[in-house]
C-alpha cells in the first residue's frame, strides 16, 4: 500500500512539474513538455515487449505454462504503452510537423511494433489447446525479433527521420536543460514503477481467476 | 551432410505431389495472374512512377506467395501423413525441404509473372541484371519466413487469413527493401548494391531464425 501511496504522489508531482517548473524547450516551444509522456511510454512498450520475448524464450526452453502467462501480460502490457506512444507521438507530430501521420521512419517502425503484437493476440485467439497455444506464441515472439535489427538499422538509412534525439551521440550525454532532464528522468522512473505496479495487478488478477476455477472445479466434482 | 540430403529428398517428394495434382501452383499463378490483371486495368495505359511500379510488383507477389504458401504443412495435415513425415526425418531436413519447394514454387512463379508485369505496366528496367538478383533474393525471402508461418499456422488448425496477419509484420522490412531496390533498378539513379546487401542478409537472417525455431513448431 506505502508503495502505491509514493507512486501516486510522486506520478502527480511530476505532472505538475512537466507545467510548472519544467521551461519550454528551444526549437520545439511549448509542445516540448510532451517529452515527459511520450518518452516513458515508448521506453516501456520496448521493456515490456523485451520481457515478453524473454519469457518467451525462457518457455521455450523449459515449458513452464507459467512463464507463457508471462509473456501475455507482458505483451498486453507493451501494447497498451505502444498505443499511447504513438497516439501521443501523432498528437506531437500534428503540432511540430503539421499531420499526424507521415510514415517517419519512427512511425513505422512504432506501427510495425503494433501489427506484431497484433498478429500476435490474433494467433492467440484462433488457438484453443493451451500448451499449443504456448508454444506457437512463443516461437511467433522470437520470429517477429527477427525484423528488429532490419527496422532499426536499414529503415532510418532509407528515409531520413524528423523525429528529435534526446540522446546527442557525438557530444555523449543528453541534450537537454538541466530541470528539463531532473523531470525527464523522474517521468521515467515513476512510469517504470506503474509497469511494475500494473504488472503485479495483473499478474495477481490471473492467480486469483486459476484458483476461483480450480475451487469451481472441486466443488463440481464434489458435488 | 544428411540434412541437406534429407532435405532434398523431401523437396522431391513434394515435387513430385505437386506435379500430380498442380494445385498449389495454379492456385498461385492464378492469384498473381488475377491481380496483376486487376492492378494493370485499373492503371491503363498511364505510365507509372518507378517507385509506385515497384510497390505494385511486391504487393502482387507477397498475396500470391501468401495465398499459395499456406497449403505447405496443411497439405500434409490433411493428408494424414504428418506422422509419417515426423517419424522419416528429423526437424531441420523437414524444414529444408519444405523452404527449398516454396522457393521452387515462387521461382516459377516469378519467371511467369515479373516479366508480363513488366510488359502490362510499361515499365523499362534500367539495370536487368541487379533487378533479377532483387527479384530472386526478394521471392527467396518471401519463400523462407513464410515457411516457418505456414508451419505454425497448419498447427493452429486454422486456415485462410491467420497466415497473411502472421507472415506481413515478419515480411515488411524484406518488402521495404526489395521495394527499395526495384525502384533503384527501374529508374536506374544510383547504385544497388546496398539494397542487395540487405536482402542477402534478411534471407541469411530468416533461414537461421526459422532452422533454430522449426524443431519447436514440429514436434508436440
Amino acid at each position: 500500500m506505502f508503495w502505491q501511496i509514493l507512486l501516486g504522489i510522486w506520478m502527480t508531482a511530476v505532472i505538475l512539474a512537466s507545467f510548472l517548473y519544467m521551461p519550454a524547450t528551444q526549437g520545439l516551444g511549448q509542445t516540448g513538455r510532451i517529452i515527459v509522456y511520450h518518452v516513458p511510454a515508448a521506453w516501456l512498450a520496448v521493456l515490456a515487449y523485451l520481457m515478453s520475448m524473454l519469457n518467451a524464450v525462457g518457455y521455450l526452453r523449459r515449458g513452464e505454462l507459467r512463464l507463457d502467462r508471462q509473456a501475455r501480460i507482458n505483451a498486453e502490457l507493451g501494447t497498451v504503452f505502444c498505443l499511447l506512444a504513438t497516439v501521443t507521438g501523432a498528437i506531437w507530430s500534428r503540432a511540430a510537423w503539421g499531420w499526424y501521420w507521415n510514415w517517419d521512419p519512427r512511425q513505422t517502425s512504432i506501427a510495425v511494433l503494433l501489427v506484431i503484437y497484433a498478429a500476435y493476440f490474433v494467433q492467440r485467439s484462433a488457438v484453443s489447446d493451451q500448451d499449443r497455444r504456448a508454444r506457437l506464441s512463443a516461437v511467433y515472439s522470437v520470429l517477429s525479433f527477427l525484423t528488429v535489427p532490419f527496422l532499426v538499422f536499414v529503415v532510418p538509412r532509407v528515409y531520413t527521420s524528423l523525429h528529435p534525439d534526446v540522446i546527442n551521440l557525438e557530444q555523449g550525454g543528453f541534450d537537454m536543460d538541466r530541470k528539463m532532464l531532473v523531470v525527464f528522468l523522474a517521468a521515467l522512473a515513476g512510469f517504470t514503477g506503474l509497469y511494475a505496479w500494473m504488472y503485479k495487478l495483473v499478474t495477481r488478477l490471473e492467480a486469483l481467476l486459476d484458483k476461483m476455477e480450480e475451487k469451481r472445479g472441486e466443488a463440481e466434482s464434489v458435488g | 551432410m544428411p540434412w541437406v540430403s534429407r532435405g532434398l529428398a523431401i523437396w522431391c517428394k513434394d515435387l513430385r505431389i505437386e506435379f500430380r495434382t498442380r494445385y498449389a501452383y495454379s492456385a498461385l499463378l492464378m492469384f498473381a495472374f488475377t491481380t496483376l490483371v486487376a492492378v494493370s486495368f485499373a492503371v491503363g495505359g498511364v505510365v507509372l512512377d518507378a517507385g509506385l511500379a515497384a510497390a505494385l510488383l511486391w504487393v502482387i507477389l507477397f498475396f500470391a506467395a501468401m495465398a499459395g504458401l499456406s497449403r505447405t504443412f496443411v497439405q500434409e495435415e490433411e493428408a494424414g501423413t504428418v506422422t509419417a513425415l515426423k517419424l522419416a526425418a528429423r526437424p531441420e531436413p523437414v524444414f529444408i525441404g519444405k523452404y527449398l519447394f516454396n522457393v521452387t514454387l515462387l521461382f516459377s512463379l516469378a519467371v511467369l509473372v515479373v516479366p508480363l508485369f513488366l510488359v502490362l505496366i510499361h515499365q523499362t528496367v534500367a539495370y536487368p541484371f541487379p533487378f533479377l538478383a532483387v527479384v530472386l533474393l526478394g521471392v527467396a525471402g518471401l519463400a523462407g519466413a513464410s515457411t516457418i508461418v505456414a508451419a505454425i499456422v497448419a498447427r493452429a488448425g486454422t486456415r485462410g487469413p491467420l497466415m497473411t496477419v502472421l507472415a506481413f509484420p515478419i515480411l515488411l522490412p524484406l518488402l521495404l527493401g526489395a521495394i527499395c531496390g526495384t525502384r533503384t533498378c527501374f529508374a536506374g539513379e544510383r547504385a544497388v548494391a546496398a539494397d542487395i546487401l540487405f536482402l542477402f542478409c534478411y534471407n541469411g537472417a530468416a533461414l537461421a531464425v526459422s532452422l533454430l525455431l522449426f524443431p519447436y513448431v514440429w514436434d508436440e
